[in-house]
Formats: structure tokens, C-alpha cells, sequence
């Protein structure tokens, strides 16, 4: 609990479920949420360290940035997969690889 | 009594993590990131940082995991076949990430961390809140920024066109 390996570790075997995720689901929506799990490994990583390294609060603010950024990430690319699914009818993305209907 | 809440958290997450990419229906999928994203919180809260577990609470799980279901419910046909929900690299995908979990593990409990001693602060919100008006007032104003001009453009991009 008071140990930084933890914490590292946790955040680590989120982040290689995170990249498994993207790899291999075909839904959009799937590979969408493989991504939030690695932007909190990330941000699991950048408050530890902030933790770690002597109570630093520069990590909080970085993490709070991945935050904002993960949403702005998630708005625009359900956009993105509404749109594939009304002009396609499928958001499979191994499918939808044509740049022009 | 506290070190087994921090276990009994560190083992949720993992668990619905792992469900979150594994499992074949979506919707379970969402469910299980409500968990893991909890969990992510819970351990926020371990770390001494209170306010970025708020936040985590109310932008991931009250923002951005709504958008996922919204994402799901429209996107989903009921009546249609089910597919499988994952391709065919499963093989090459499980193995890169084992490589990698197994690469960053070692790289983790080789290094020799720097671990400086440090007291639990009070409250967070204050420091927080001062180091966003002065040092990173910067990069705060391009975030505001570019979060606008993203809900701008996904509202632009899912509209009908006429």
C-alpha cells in the first residue's frame, strides 16, 4: 500500500489489458473503451508518482489534462462511429477501411 | 483493515478490467469499465488525491461512460445476427500483451525508484487550484480551448445533413 511498485504494477496490467483491447475487439465502441484503459493507466502512473516523489502536486494537473483530453477523445469518436454506422450500417471497423463511399 | 480495502480495490479493477476486453457482449463491457473506473478512483483516493478521484468520478463515469452506453444503445440492433465481437488476431494480441506486461513488470521491479518522504496533505483542491491559475495557466486556457472546439466538432459531425 505504501510502496510505489504497486501502484506501477496495477498500472501496468491495465494498460497491456488496455492495448489487447485495441488489438483485437472489431467493434468501435470496444476499441473506444481499450483506450480510456489506457489513459488511466497513465494517469494511475502520473498521480503515483506525484505520490512518491515527495507529495508534488504537478502530476495532479497532469492527470486532470488526460481527463479533459480523454473526453474531448470519447465526444469525437462516438461522433466518428455514428457516423460510420448511419453511412455503412455496421461499425465494424475491420469493414469501414474505405476512405469514400 | 485499510490495507485489505486497498487490496480488495486493486483486485476489482484487475478483474473488470480484464472483462472489460474480454467479454462478448457490449453492453457487460460497460459495465465492467463502470467497475474498473471505481476501482482507478478508489485507488486515486490511496494516493492522497481526492480531487482528481472527484473527478474521475463525475467526468468518466458520469460523462464519458454515458456517451459509451448512448454510443452502444444506438449503434446496436436488436434483431440482428450476433457477431463475434473479436477478430482474428486474438492470437498476436494476447501475446503482445503479455510481452509487454511482462517487459514493463521487470523494467518496474528492476528500477530503483526514487521515493521521497512526503505527509498527507489536507486537502488537495487548494494546491490544485492554485497551480492551474499560475504556472499552468497556459496549457489550462489550450485545454478549455480545444475541449470546445471538440464538442463543436463531434456536435458538427453526428448532426444530420441536410
Amino acid at each position: 500500500m505504501n510502496d510505489l511498485n504497486t501502484y506501477l504494477l496495477v498500472a501496468a496490467i491495465l494498460f497491456s489489458f488496455g492495448v489487447f483491447g485495441v488489438m483485437t475487439r472489431r467493434n468501435g465502441i470496444a476499441v473506444l473503451m481499450g483506450v480510456e484503459l489506457i489513459l488511466n493507466a497513465a494517469n494511475i502512473n502520473f498521480v503515483a508518482f506525484s505520490r512518491f516523489g515527495g507529495m508534488n502536486f504537478d502530476g495532479h494537473i497532469f492527470a486532470l489534462l488526460v481527463i479533459v483530453l480523454a473526453a474531448a477523445e470519447a465526444a469525437v469518436a462516438l461522433a466518428i462511429i455514428i457516423n460510420i454506422y448511419n453511412n455503412m450500417n455496421t461499425i465494424n471497423i475491420d469493414e469501414a477501411s474505405s476512405m469514400k463511399e | 483493515m485499510t490495507e485489505f480495502t486497498f487490496w480488495v480495490i486493486i483486485t476489482l479493477t484487475i478483474i473488470s478490467a480484464g472483462t472489460v476486453v474480454l467479454s462478448n457482449q457490449l453492453i457487460y463491457s460497460a459495465m465492467a469499465l463502470l467497475s474498473t473506473l471505481f476501482g482507478v478512483a478508489g485507488i486515486y483516493v490511496f494516493l492522497w488525491a481526492d480531487f482528481i478521484a472527484g473527478v474521475q468520478v463525475l467526468v468518466y463515469i458520469g460523462g464519458i461512460l454515458i456517451l459509451i452506453i448512448f454510443g452502444i444503445m444506438l449503434t446496436n440492433r436488436i434483431s440482428s445476427v450476433r457477431l463475434s465481437q473479436t477478430n482474428v488476431q486474438q492470437g498476436v494480441g494476447g501475446a503482445v500483451a503479455i510481452w509487454l506486461c511482462i517487459l514493463m513488470s521487470l523494467v518496474i521491479s528492476k528500477t530503483p525508484w526514487f521515493q521521497a518522504d512526503a505527509s498527507e496533505p489536507v486537502g488537495t483542491v487548494a494546491e490544485v487550484g492554485t497551480l492551474l491559475l499560475t504556472k499552468y495557466l497556459l496549457p489550462f486556457e489550450a485545454i478549455s480551448l480545444l475541449l470546445l472546439g471538440a464538442l463543436i466538432g463531434a456536435a458538427v459531425l453526428s448532426r444530420k445533413e441536410n
